[in-house]
């Protein structure tokens, strides 16, 4: 009665795994199942969605002009310490002293895309830019100025 | 033989497992005591990936907590985070309103299911199939786009916020969500044939890692490994959270408490996740999508408690409030550790080569025991 048990399993055991392979084989003939995809090689067409959270950017429009008023507002929502906002005192034509940034530093490596400063921004300076590939040779290259050099505050932004 | 299991005697193999080994996922470390082929003991050694999370918790406000819980258990962390919103919605009383309510239970199921997708495929590697983890992975990515439009990230989300999401649904969410239920359906039969129904995957989890209902409620047991034994501890059903009150979903049990009645818990349980979405996919309510709050958000002083089931088992959250901004002391009560010490009491006189089969049914993510 064991032997017969026996060679059942073993049978049984065949059966399935022809089953199983069934599937396999399914899949060898239809390539239009497949939906792998060839990274490197489809860099050009490569679409990724409008909200993924790539890095902290600051836009400027093309008189070089940002939105930050330097409120440290970001720097205050951000856990873990990624955004320095360092500041100076520009002088106004009537002569007064007015807040503006001097450099927005980010900490890409230290940055866990919580998304918590885009939304603690009051005037919309900063954003998530959808890039992806940030492999660098040394970690040093992953503290970005957000601001661009020459850069100031756009005009009726408070 | 019987009354040695759990000593040390001269002669007796022990053989590491781990913190680097591929059955492990993750950095988890056993020392297996071994008579022969026969397991006397397995000591599960923690510690390697400690990240002292709920201490950092403390010093963090209550909005930017959020994110660490998304690193403990990361393949729920849609529904850790959720549990952190809950409990601060409750200490403050925040009305949500019922579009949040909705978009949130809709991503908690789908996290559920991504999550146990995972699980399958590497089970099913761990058993020495390598084909079902791409046929998973499959079905997982078409979750992940689905998250990446609405919520922005494809593994630590951090979508929920105290009094709501963060962002409306992507206008393509419906539409995705339903490419993905029509998807599934087609595709759950595979899991059939390729693994549920293969007699030597069926030979390795029958009576394998058998464990009582009584012991598994004694070793704090959760989830699908708890369901497995045929307790019913779904807290979606018991405490219900959000809108799971007015859903209709059956509670998944099996009564045999093996590793095959754990595994096929799981597999149902991803059915009724997909009747949960199809339940509410067409009847996302109108409305705001988060709650007007403070900017500062403070709970009063107090204790609060809040649990939630993750595709693992429950998940909970203490917190002992000073009425400031920051918790004074945060406790995380994380599924796979009290699955984990279960570990033991399953594996002791059974072989060796059925390890695996029990590690793999307890669905253990690592850095959810570590924290």
């Amino acid at each position: 009665m064991f032997i017969v048990n026996y060679i059942k399993d073993v049978f049984n055991a065949l059966k399935s795994l022809a089953i199983g392979l069934r599937r396999t084989l399914f899949y060898f003939t239809h390539h239009k199942e497949i939906i792998t995809e060839q990274y490197p090689d489809n860099r050009a067409t490569l679409h990724l969605a409008d909200r993924f959270k790539g890095e902290v950017v600051m836009p400027h429009d093309e008189n070089n002009e940002h939105r930050c008023t330097g409120c440290t507002a970001c720097e205050l929502a951000c856990p873990n310490g990624t955004i320095k906002v360092v500041t100076k005192f520009d002088m106004t034509p009537e002569g007064k002293k007015k807040k503006a940034i001097d450099k927005l530093v980010y900490h890409l490596e230290l940055c866990t895309m919580c998304n918590l400063c885009i939304t603690a921004c009051p005037s919309d300076a900063i954003k998530m830019a959808q890039t992806f590939e940030h492999s660098v040779y040394d970690r040093s290259q992953l503290t970005k100025v957000l601001n661009k050099e020459g850069s100031k505050i756009m005009e009726g932004v408070e | 033989m019987v009354e040695e299991l759990g000593t040390n005697t001269e002669g007796d193999l022990i053989i590491n497992v781990g913190p680097q080994h591929p059955a492990t996922h993750g950095v988890l470390h056993l020392v297996i005591t071994l008579n022969g082929e026969t397991i006397k003991k397995v000591e599960p050694h923690l510690g390697y990936i400690h990240r002292s999370i709920e201490k950092m918790c403390e010093s963090l406000t209550y909005r930017q907590y959020i994110y660490v819980t998304s690193r403990m258990d990361y393949l729920s962390s849609h529904i850790n985070n959720h549990a952190c919103a809950l409990i601060v919605e409750k200490g403050m009383q925040i009305e949500v309103p019922p579009r949040a309510q909705v978009i949130r239970v809709l991503m908690d199921e789908l996290t559920r299911i991504a999550s146990h997708e995972l699980w399958w495929g590497s089970m099913a590697m761990d058993l020495g199939a390598f084909t079902p983890f791409f046929h998973a992975f499959r079905e997982r990515e078409a979750i992940n786009e689905i998250m990446e439009e609405t919520c922005g990230a494809r593994l630590t989300m951090n979508y929920m916020v105290p009094g709501g999401v963060l962002d409306d649904l992507h206008p393509d969410f419906q539409r995705k969500v339903k490419e993905f239920i029509s998807l599934y359906k087609r595709k759950i039969s595979e899991y059939d044939e390729i693994v549920t129904g293969n007699i030597i995957f069926q030979n390795r989890m029958k009576g394998v890692g058998v464990i009582s209902a009584a012991d598994a409620i004694s070793f704090g047991c959760s989830g699908p490994a708890l369901r497995g034994s045929g307790v019913s501890c779904d807290i979606r059903k018991i405490y219900p959270y959000e809108i799971y009150d007015k859903i209709e979903f059956d509670e998944v049990l099996e009564t045999a408490g093996d590793s095959f009645a754990r595994y096929m818990v799981r597999i149902r349980e991803m059915n009724q996740s997909i009747r949960i979405i199809e339940q509410l996919i067409d009847n996302i309510p109108e409305g705001d999508f988060q709650a007007k709050t403070k900017a500062v958000l403070k709970l009063p002083k107090g204790e609060f408690y809040q649990r939630v089931e993750t595709a693992r088992g429950e998940f909970g959250i203490f917190i002992v409030s000073e009425g400031g901004t920051n918790p004074y002391r945060i406790k995380f009560r994380s599924p796979g550790f009290s699955n984990l010490s279960a570990l033991d009491h399953m594996a002791r006189g059974s072989k060796i080569g059925d390890l695996v089969a029990m590690m793999g049914t307890l669905d253990l993510v690592i850095p959810d025991i570590d924290r």
